[in-house]
């Protein structure tokens, strides 16, 4: 998906960071990676590292950065949107028109995308920025140092004892989806979409699992 | 020997008596050397009490907690997992510079963000979960 839009914007100053947040390294994001094909740089992060320094709780999260390396929009969900929550469970399909809706507003993202690479617009100033950052606690901060244990033990054979690490981890920052979903079950399709994944989804009640992006005009649901 | 896991990387190191270390091997993993003055990193200084420094050797641990940061061990004392504040990571992201990594591709090779300075970046996380 990140390739159309880098090949769009050939010829400008930009480049796309896709980061992986996967605690399996190549064995679990290689297949998707060579898949795409990217000419893009797309990194693998086996410890969340790029959520954890930019404050980002799920997947796909975005940040945009200008050429002096300044952060001109804060972490936001970068083009999804909660109509997979509509997903009749029975057949896990989703109505047409929430299929549309979903297209429409990952669009409209990467037509934004595209406007500030091309002429800045949407950018926000300073102060606009600032006020839109996530703000740590000590807790979350604790919960980082858990999850890079814990997925260490894992990788090392020592996945009893990297679970506890990882379900403190998920204890201390319960917003995070990433520390939840990595440490969750995964079904056969390599996806922590089980049971227990849209338990808590529903149990989000009113809250956003994907927040719209404040960009006037985006419809998020 | 003992693993730490740093914002730097997995480093394996010497360690005795929980985390007690060389300080050459505590500036390798966290950037923050041993001075008469207490341990420095760039231009700032934080005294080390005299329990916590003996002989050119660290206790990063306490150190570590001295600063506010979180550190967790693994239950036999031989993974170390050292974090950052979070008010310092607020203090950074307050500043708005985008905060450096540098991460693998899939064959292995290196890239750091920072090495984009000239352009402008959409940087996105995605997952396989």
């Amino acid at each position: 998906m990140w390739q159309q839009l880098f090949d769009s914007l050939k010829g400008h100053d930009f480049m796309v960071v896709a980061v992986a947040q996967d605690s399996g390294g190549a064995a679990d994001a290689g297949k998707w990676i060579e898949a795409a094909h990217p000419t893009y740089w797309s990194l693998i992060d086996v410890d969340h590292r790029v959520s954890a320094l930019y404050g980002m709780v799920n997947v796909p999260r975005a940040t945009w950065i200008d050429e002096a390396g300044r952060i001109v929009r804060p972490p936001e969900t970068a083009g999804s949107t909660d109509h997979f929550r509509n997903m009749d469970p029975a057949t896990n399909t989703l109505a047409p028109a929430d299929m549309a809706a979903r297209q429409k507003a990952r669009a409209y993202y990467m037509d934004a995308i595209r406007q500030w690479v091309a002429t800045g617009e949407h950018a926000l100033d300073a102060d606009a920025a600032r006020a839109r950052l996530p703000r740590a606690t000590p807790d979350e901060a604790l919960a980082h140092v858990h999850f890079r244990l814990g997925a260490w033990l894992k990788r090392h054979g020592r996945a009893e004892e990297g679970a506890t690490h990882l379900a403190t981890a998920s204890r201390l920052h319960p917003d995070s989806w990433c520390m939840w979903r990595q440490a969750a079950d995964f079904n056969e399709a390599g996806l922590a979409a089980g049971p227990a994944f849209w338990e808590r989804v529903r149990a989000l009640g009113d809250k956003p699992f994907h927040p719209p992006p404040d960009l006037a005009g985006f419809r998020g649901r | 020997m003992a693993t730490l896991l740093t914002e730097s990387g997995d480093f394996t190191v010497a360690a005795t008596d929980g985390l007690w270390l060389d300080a050459a091997d505590v500036a390798r993993a966290t950037g923050w050397t041993l001075k008469p003055e207490g341990m420095c990193r760039d231009e700032a200084c934080v005294p080390l009490p005299a329990s916590a420094t003996r002989d050119g050797r660290v206790d990063l641990a306490a150190f570590w907690r001295l600063l506010g940061a979180p550190v967790v061990a693994d239950s036999t004392n031989a993974v170390w997992s050292l974090g950052r504040a979070a008010e310092e990571r607020n203090d950074a992201l307050a500043g708005l510079v985008a905060p450096d990594f540098t991460l693998p591709d899939l064959e292995g090779n290196l890239h750091t963000l920072s090495a984009l300075r000239g352009k402008k970046v959409f940087l996105s996380t995605w997952a396989s979960w």
